[in-house]
């Protein structure tokens, strides 16, 4: 470098403007008071406007009684409530619907994305079949649909369906029995919060004699059944008891037990299928991208199928689907918002709809709204960046 | 989703469209050459279209009696279906010259939101439809009902209100759109469908069978429809208020579609003033003297347009009521035009 350093010699003086650094500082300089320009113009326009309107403006109103009330709640909510509480409501509805369809999505966007790859040719063409149609179809038909063809199938609420443990199944929901116990369930939670911290020791100790002397150990079996046994012993022994609130047939509904609304059945299931087609896509996309010599160097060692794809192959293929995966994960977040199409009460429904309409902050609203949004996308995004760097090649 | 975007937009709007507010909205009517006015997707009585996307019923009347008062043409208008929850934005933002969207006038909202009601084009009131099969006779029987409403409704708070202040317990299923709120209904997802009154009698013609779904008799609330116009621009506040008044004078003075033209030489000085041919009341709202004249003639008056979209002649069949004439038992009234 010092070599071609004394080789260039010093450059040519040039005036001021002329000088690249320079010149990138101005128009750098000049886009940056273009833009805050821009917005500010933006701002002070609409708060003219609004005061021309007569119309004002501000969060005050988050303190103000609400005056309505929410079918679907996570905590207490009636027309009493406050407007931010609502803003909570949606919130929570929202984070509800997303959290369960990204689970289903992930677990169905897997299968049928290794499914499609499958040497059986009836389980590939099935799954080209789900991904073709699901994706091409708008998401919005398909909630429509899927809510519709739900509320169809269901029997009437005094012809509602019984099923076993109390429950029922009917047009307003599925209600179960909701259990009520008393403190000393404590101790069953503590000991299978150790149980746990054991299986974790338990797979590292598994792991190590594998590649110690080869020998396998059933770990998840052990786990399972280990935590489920000790689990019932504690509860047992401490003395604990659970009754249930049993959903009764009112005039009208069920009451008591827990209730899952259609709404939400139809539009978590909505989610979940669609964006499971896409999450399909991208698995065999990443399991395409593994260079074929890897599943024939893992066969040469004489590993089994399912060992073949879990150890080798789909290690190497996570890095290529995280990325993408995290696009189908904000999707998710942001289409539930498509759920006030079809009455389920979250953020954009409760907040974005409700509330504007009744308090007319419209700028207010839609504001903290899209900076939710925002929110969520971004946190995921961090996980998933955080999750991608842990998967990706280490290199030495 | 579709919503939002339109709301956010709206809202994004709010801050460019920036001159739409301070010019004289009349100005800027005549200057495009029709007024655009925002009403429902469909509510047969009040707005609603044809095939052709020919619209009709007593709020899209009034649309036409302005366009008639301001173009002496009562096709110069043109129709921006909006939800409830759009409404308000839609007009803020300059994307309507007028609503005329079956909604109540309430305090915060003619205070708080920029907006101004010209006048009551219906006294409504907010009542309970329900399946016949299911044998409820009053609205204190509705204990754990499901409820299924469109969202940012009053019909919304005052559910909430009925319910509670009766200490009973219901289940809002609440909808962005109105076609989801019925099906949902007539799929059996609610016990009951709450909304105007009118709006109910007008919904239940929407059914597969009608007959099978009765009101009860409760009227919880006060619902004065009427239409607004932005706040801030008097001119154009007087205009959406007198075509109104006109429509309610000429009936009151038996100005009728068929009878306008010989009722230009009637000797009343209150006909002869409210069609212009004495005194002048044209200017001061920036219309020619002949203003009201042009609506009786192209749109007919508030009776008559009664009549034909929401009246016992039409499919919707509901009596005059509280929107009879003042002098017929009625609450419609309007201030002299002199």
């Amino acid at each position: 470098m010092a070599a071609l350093d004394g080789a260039s010699g010093n450059p040519p003086k040039t005036t001021f403007y002329n000088d690249p650094v320079i010149r990138g500082y101005i128009y750098q300089l000049l886009v940056a008071v273009l833009v805050i320009g821009f917005f500010t113009w933006i701002v002070i326009n609409a708060a003219q406007n609004l005061a021309a309107q007569n119309k004002s403006t501000g969060f005050d109103f988050l303190g103000r009684t609400s005056g309505f009330s929410i079918s679907f709640t996570l905590i207490p909510f009636d027309r009493t409530s406050y407007y931010w509480q609502a803003f909570v409501v949606g919130l929570l509805n929202t984070l509800l619907v997303a959290a369960i369809g990204i689970f289903f999505a992930t677990i169905l966007g897997f299968t049928i994305g290794i499914a499609r790859l499958s040497s059986n040719w009836l389980v590939s063409r099935l799954a080209t079949l789900y991904v073709e149609i699901i994706r091409n179809i708008p998401l919005l038909l398909q909630l429509f649909f899927w809510y519709f063809a739900v509320l169809k199938a269901m029997p009437a609420v005094r012809d509602s369906l019984a099923l076993p443990f109390g429950s029922f199944l009917n047009q307003r929901g599925f209600f179960v029995p909701r259990p009520v116990w008393d403190e000393r369930i404590v101790w069953m939670w503590l000991a299978l919060a150790i149980v746990v911290v054991f299986c974790f020791v338990l797979r590292r100790w598994a792991r190590r004699r594998l590649f110690e002397t080869g020998r396998r150990f059933p770990v998840f079996l052990t786990a399972l059944g280990g935590s489920i046994l000790i689990a019932l012993a504690v509860f047992l022994l401490s003395g604990a008891t659970v009754s249930f609130d049993f959903p009764e047939l009112q005039r009208f509904n069920f009451r008591g037990g827990l209730e899952l609304p259609p709404e939400f059945v139809a539009l978590a299931f909505g989610l979940s299928i669609y964006t499971a087609a896409f999450i399909a896509e991208t698995v065999r996309g990443g399991i395409k991208a593994v260079s074929r010599g890897q599943t024939e160097a893992a066969e040469s060692l004489g590993l089994k199928e399912g060992d073949r794809l879990r150890l080798v192959v789909l290690p190497q293929a996570m890095r290529v689907i995280v990325p993408p995966l995290t696009s189908q994960y904000l999707n998710l977040t942001k289409n539930s918002s498509l759920g006030a199409a079809i009455g389920y009460p979250e953020l954009v429904n409760v907040f974005a709809g409700t509330t504007l309409n009744q308090t007319g902050k419209a700028i207010e609203v839609i504001g903290m709204t899209m900076l939710v949004y925002l929110t969520f996308s971004l946190l995921t995004s961090a996980f998933m960046n955080w999750y991608n760097g842990r998967v990706a090649l280490v290199e030495r | 989703m579709k919503k939002t975007l339109v709301t956010m937009a709206v809202v994004a709007s709010m801050g460019l469209g920036a001159t739409a507010v301070q010019a004289q909205t009349l100005d800027a009517v005549k200057a495009k050459g029709f007024v655009q006015c925002g009403v429902t997707a469909g509510v047969p009585g009040m707005s609603q279209p044809d095939a052709n996307n020919n619209w009709s019923g007593l709020e899209v009347d009034y649309c036409r009696a302005i366009a008639a008062a301001i173009f002496n043409d009562a096709q110069a208008v043109r129709f921006t279906p909006l939800t409830s929850q759009e409404r308000f934005a839609a007009l803020s933002a300059g994307e309507i010259d007028v609503l005329s969207r079956t909604t109540t006038w309430t305090m915060s909202r003619d205070t708080d939101l920029g907006i101004s009601f010209t006048g009551v084009m219906y006294y409504d009131g907010q009542g309970f439809l329900v399946r016949k099969s299911d044998g409820i006779a009053s609205a204190l029987d509705l204990d754990g009902a499901a409820i299924c409403i469109e969202s940012g409704t009053t019909t919304e708070l005052n559910a909430a209100d009925y319910f509670a202040s009766h200490n009973l317990d219901f289940n809002p299923v609440v909808f962005v759109d109105k076609p989801e709120v019925l099906k949902a209904y007539e799929d059996g997802r609610c016990d009951v469908l709450t909304s105007d009154a009118s709006q109910l009698a007008s919904d239940r013609t929407k059914f597969a069978d009608p007959s099978e779904h009765v009101l009860l008799p409760e009227i919880i609330s006060k619902e004065p429809l009427g239409p607004s116009v932005r706040s801030g621009d008097p001119q154009w506040f007087n205009i959406g208020r007198w075509v109104y008044y006109a429509l309610l004078e000429a009936e009151e003075l038996g100005v009728t579609q068929a009878n306008v033209d010989e009722q230009l030489g009637s000797d009343n000085p209150s006909v002869r003033r409210l069609l212009g041919v004495e005194g002048e009341f044209g200017a001061p709202i920036g219309l020619t003297n002949d203003w009201a004249y042009r609506i009786v003639k192209l749109v007919g008056n508030y009776g008559e347009t009664f009549d034909r979209n929401m009246g016992e002649g039409s499919p919707i069949g509901v009596p005059r009521g509280l929107n009879a004439l003042w002098n017929q038992g009625g609450l419609q009234y309007s201030p002299p035009i002199r």
